[in-house]
């Protein structure tokens, strides 16, 4: 019996691809965009590429922004993937500042655009990055990132990234252009991803894997 | 430093990967999917698909190719040619691509940076231009495969799409795309230092000599290749390893399963 995932589309970004890897992987996968379909969802994926605010919006004319933090309570497991791991916060701060689902305290924020050295940053943050220990490999450990190595590689596109209240919900951390970003949050139930493991190839499939099998 | 990232180009005409000699003459070379998945495999960091027609006889795109594509490549894919509407877009990106690359619509109507900026986000907004070497160490933008001329400077133009909300700029060279004879260096080294985000230099790979030399003096976050992949002069672990041993950080690749 394969493992069900609800993929919620809230009318950006790229489902299709999440989709497949979650197929490659074993998953059944049914596109949600109904409060009561996420209600029942089993696991739930958040994807998402865009703007905050677009996000938040298409959430909100679809109903869904309750029953995802209703989901989030359950104690079921959600997976946020990017602008989806973004929108689990409380405020974004991308093109005004706009409330989130608050399911993880915390903000988003712009990447600063020099370093500590002074130094110019581009951005959007575009490209592959090794992933590192926030605290410590013991963060790792029954989570998303069970199978990966400190230093493997994902994929980064954004622009924006996220600071949660609680600094220990970050597990993992990248470092672009010297500055430290969070890569990885986990909080009982709930995981996010700032890049993309859809598209961080074979990394990309042992954090999806090790999601459903969790 | 950022880790400089190897793209694929497949310019796709019909179902077939082609590829000319700055941009015109087109020979066929096979399926794009077979294409996109060996380099994959191979380590790969990204796929560029440029539908090489659309933009001229202003029809069908790649969707289907792309779809197909995201079945066992799970790296990002770039979509261009052809994209005229906000509607082309959002159609390009539920096929499951993570970037588009507009070149003529912008230069037609350049708030359509802006408007696919705002709703995608300027991540998944790459600005695509042809440039042509002029004198005195200018460059002129050209569209249609570098068949018409704009009058437009690259490097003011390149600033405007930023300022417009690019995310990105794919910089081909015109003169040097298909001839592997190396990278128009000078194009990319003035663009790449004016512009806030990266620059991916395209046209004119022959040899590993010609990366090293761009990286070094150049310095853009990433190349476009086609030529030297997919006449077989090179493959995506030699260019890796000679990057790494020119001390250029890039990623390290793991065995697909």
């Amino acid at each position: 019996m394969s493992i069900e995932i609800s993929l919620v589309d809230y009318g950006l970004g790229n489902l299709l691809s999440v989709r497949r890897m979650l197929e490659y992987c074993g998953a059944r996968v049914c596109v949600v965009c109904r409060p009561e379909e996420v209600m029942a969802a089993e696991r739930l994926v958040l994807p998402g590429v865009g703007a905050f605010a677009a996000g938040m919006r298409g959430l909100a004319q679809r109903g869904m922004v309750d029953a995802v933090r209703e989901f989030s309570r359950s104690g079921r497991h959600l997976l946020g993937i990017c602008l989806g791991m973004q929108l689990l916060m409380g405020v974004g701060e991308e093109n005004g500042t706009h409330d989130g689902l608050a399911v993880l305290p915390g903000r988003v924020t712009a990447i600063p655009s020099v370093n500590p050295e002074g130094n110019c940053v581009k951005i959007p943050h575009i490209g592959w990055n090794a992933l590192e220990y926030a605290r410590d490999e013991a963060a790792w450990r029954g989570g998303i990132l069970q199978n990966v190595r400190c230093g493997d590689f994902v994929y980064f596109v954004h622009s924006f990234h996220v600071v949660p209240d609680d600094g220990e919900k970050c597990v993992a951390t990248v470092h672009y252009e010297n500055i430290k970003l969070a890569a990885v949050v986990e909080s009982d139930n709930i995981h996010g991803c700032q890049f993309h493991p859809e598209k961080s190839g074979p990394i990309g499939l042992r954090i999806i894997d090790a999601f459903l099998k969790l | 430093m950022r880790n400089f990232r190897l793209i694929a180009r497949l310019d796709v005409k019909g179902r077939n990967v082609v590829k000319g000699i700055q941009l015109e003459g087109l020979r066929k070379m096979g399926n794009p999917n077979e294409y996109a998945k060996k380099y994959y495999r191979d380590g790969i960091d990204e796929i560029l698909y440029m539908d090489i027609v659309a933009s001229l006889y202003e029809r069908g795109n790649l969707l289907d190719i792309v779809r197909e594509t995201t079945r066992d490549v799970f790296i990002p894919i770039t979509v261009g040619g052809g994209l005229r509407t906000l509607d082309d877009v959002t159609a390009t990106l539920r096929a499951g691509a993570d970037k588009i690359a507009i070149n003529t619509a912008a230069i037609k109507r350049p708030q359509i940076i802006r408007e696919i900026s705002e709703a995608f986000g300027a991540q998944c907004v790459v600005l695509s231009i042809e440039a042509k070497r002029e004198a005195g160490g200018r460059w002129s933008v050209y569209y249609d495969n570098g068949r018409e001329k704009t009058g437009m400077d690259v490097l003011e133009w390149a600033q405007q799409g930023c300022s417009l909300g690019a995310g990105e700029i794919l910089l081909t060279s015109v003169d040097q795309e298909g001839t592997a004879q190396g990278f128009d260096q000078e194009l990319v080294r003035t663009v790449a230092a004016a512009v806030s985000v990266p620059v991916i230099a395209c046209g004119g790979m022959g040899n590993l000599g010609h990366l090293d030399e761009l990286v070094r003096r150049a310095r853009p976050d990433a190349v476009a290749m086609a030529h030297v992949l997919h006449y077989g002069k090179l493959t995506v672990p030699d260019i890796r390893a000679s990057l790494r041993s020119g001390n250029v950080p890039v990623r390290s690749v793991p065995p697909c399963p």
